[in-house]
């Protein structure tokens, strides 16, 4: 670690003994970053900007809710009239649950684009894949809480996935709802749940960034930094960098909590939960509807609810079933065709989730989902014998070098 | 360099100072914006305020009795005070008082002495509103937590409490209705 300078004797005595500034001098201030970075890299920061925006807004929440079934409903609507904003803090963390999962998500397919997964960052991956995995149970958990008729029957549709197990489903599902419906014991616990795990989510963001500041960010075109020619100081070129998007994106957000507060989200939610009666059309928040989809089209119990998590856990061994050396698709013009189409699923996914299941909406879902696993399953192993790569730029600084030849950059390669 | 040149970079570098602290000040205004909202939540909420005023009917509390109701999630005492204890309170004198204080000015009714019944000392709610409670020397109410002893009028006579008992603010609708709050 380059020892830092401070001119602040404050500072320099505290750091003597615990290097916390030399820490952020490092990690943030001379972090040496690929010059080359476009605005997908934006979405990190901005993932961990909504993850404490979620959390401070939930802290506040917290604070004027009630988990209780014969209160819980009233005590939000307490918050939307009487308490003091508690319009506002509520919709922003309604809507920032949104909002983190479209920077999330657009992070993932930043990722999935420019190979941002193969060695050595594989770690880093998976770490994110299991970040992806705690956000939804939270989210999910968060849903039940205002115990409005999605709530109820969100809850109880998405604890049934888990009687699907042979043998022991039942009892599973009896245990995670703590009775024979989702009730009280239920509330609780999700309540519970829905405040730690945003704080485990936490500990695993650090764990992501300690891997990713192993061997830096990847970038737009997927080789590695060379040397200082082939880097800037993360300040302040990233961090100003990084707030011109979180203005933009805090733009954006505003004028949905603003004006659009609940496009988002269902009106039957604003219904308190009634046990004897579900609503006619029941579907998740958006950011699940690919995976409801999913779940929607294999006409088995156990087969649905298996494919769904499946469709999850391929993400984790994406490092793996990608065979090509090659990371950025704008090398790979046969995977960057596929990576469009892939995106293209995905919203298919969404749109289907979001329609009844029945008639063509079941077919397409099918295909659909048969293309989901297709895309990673078999075409990312396969596709590197097929296709047939650009060369390669030999570094950063020089992407574009008419006279070298490509070969240099690959036998480079080779004796790292 | 030229003289003209080193003008031209001060005045550059004005421009950057210039952008550099308005931006922060804007930053710090977003960031306080964003705050108060946040920490304005944990006052009382509007349902909360609706509930602050009670209304208290006295028709039936009879000399020398004394009530207590609830305010504001606080105990409000109201004692019927007898003609020995409106005497007790008027002439006692407010010289040696810690707290000097007319009985007059603390009462609209002389008959009637409301109180927030809550020790100015650490918040204990003294006794003396039942007949069999310790009354204290003075024979208006003594606080059991660290022993604070209230006159007729509520005024703190001995013991560590710095105040008298508050006088909440309320007005006789009635002869015997008054509201508080």
């Amino acid at each position: 670690m380059s020892k830092a300078k401070f001119k602040n004797p404050v500072v320099k005595w505290i750091d003597h003994r615990l290097p916390i500034f030399s820490f952020m001098d490092h990690e943030l201030n001379h972090y040496p970053t690929p010059k080359n970075l476009n605005y997908f890299w934006n979405f990190g920061s901005l993932a961990g900007i909504a993850l404490v925006t979620m959390i401070i807004t939930g802290i506040v929440l917290s604070m004027n809710y009630t988990a209780h079934v014969d209160y819980a409903f009233d005590s939000v609507e307490r918050i939307m009239r009487d308490v003091n904003h508690g319009w506002l803090i509520r919709y922003i963390h309604m809507n920032g649950a949104s909002f983190f999962f479209i920077v999330v998500y657009i992070h993932i397919f930043r990722g999935l684009y420019y190979g941002s997964y193969k060695a050595p960052r594989e770690l880093l991956w998976i770490l994110g894949v299991l970040i992806l995995l705690l956000m939804m149970a939270t989210a999910f958990m968060g849903y039940v809480l205002p115990w409005g008729q999605m709530s109820f029957w969100g809850a109880t549709v998405i604890t049934n996935l888990f009687s699907a197990i042979p043998l022991v489903g039942e009892n599973i599902v009896t245990w995670l709802w703590g009775g024979f419906s989702v009730d009280n014991s239920t509330l609780n616990r999700f309540f519970s749940l829905h405040f730690v795990l945003p704080f485990v989510i936490v500990g695993v963001v650090i764990l992501h960034l300690v891997a990713l500041h192993r061997f830096g960010s990847n970038n737009p075109i997927g080789i590695d930094v060379r040397g200082t020619q082939d880097t800037l100081p993360f300040n302040p070129y990233y961090t100003i960098k990084d707030l011109f998007g979180l203005g933009v994106f805090l733009t954006i957000f505003a004028a949905a909590v603003f004006f659009f507060p609940n496009f988002m989200g269902h009106p039957d939610n604003y219904i308190e939960a009634n046990p004897m009666v579900t609503p006619a059309h029941i579907v998740p928040e958006w950011y699940f509807l690919p995976f409801y989809a999913i779940l929607r089209a294999i006409p088995d119990k156990l087969g649905g609810v298996l494919f769904m998590f499946g469709s999850i856990a391929v993400l984790f061994v994406i490092p793996w079933l990608d065979r090509s050396s090659v990371r950025s698709s704008q090398f790979r013009p046969i995977f960057k065709i596929f990576f469009w189409i892939l995106l293209a699923d995905c919203v298919l996914l969404g749109y289907l989730g979001a329609m009844p299941a029945e008639g063509i909406y079941v077919i397409l879902s099918r295909i659909a989902t048969a293309y989901y696993f297709f895309h990673f399953l078999i075409l990312f192993p396969l596709l590197p014998y097929i296709e047939k790569t650009k060369p390669l730029p030999i570094s950063i600084s020089e992407p574009v070098l008419s006279g070298s030849s490509p070969a240099s950059a690959f036998a480079f390669r080779e004796k790292k | 360099m030229s003289t003209k040149s080193k003008t031209k970079n001060n005045k550059d570098e004005d421009k950057r100072d210039f952008l550099v602290v308005s931006t922060y000040a804007m930053a710090g205004i977003g960031a306080a914006s964003f705050a108060w909202p946040l920490i304005d939540q944990m006052n009382p909420a509007a349902d909360t305020l609706a509930l602050a005023s009670t209304e208290i009917d006295l028709s039936s509390l009879e000399e020398g009795q004394a009530i207590t109701v609830k305010w504001r999630g606080k105990p409000v005492f109201v004692r019927h005070r007898t003609a020995e204890e409106i005497k007790n309170a008027q002439e006692a004198s407010i010289d040696e008082m810690r707290d000097p204080e007319k009985d007059s000015d603390r009462v609209t009714n002389e008959k009637y002495i409301v109180l927030v019944g809550v020790c100015t000392h650490l918040g204990c709610v003294p006794l003396g509103q039942k007949s069999g409670d310790v009354k204290g020397q003075y024979g208006g109410w003594f606080c059991p937590c660290h022993g604070s002893h209230y006159d007729h009028s509520g005024r703190i006579r001995k013991g560590p409490a710095p105040t008298n008992l508050a006088v909440p603010s309320y007005k006789f609708l009635s002869d015997t209705l008054i509201k508080i709050g």
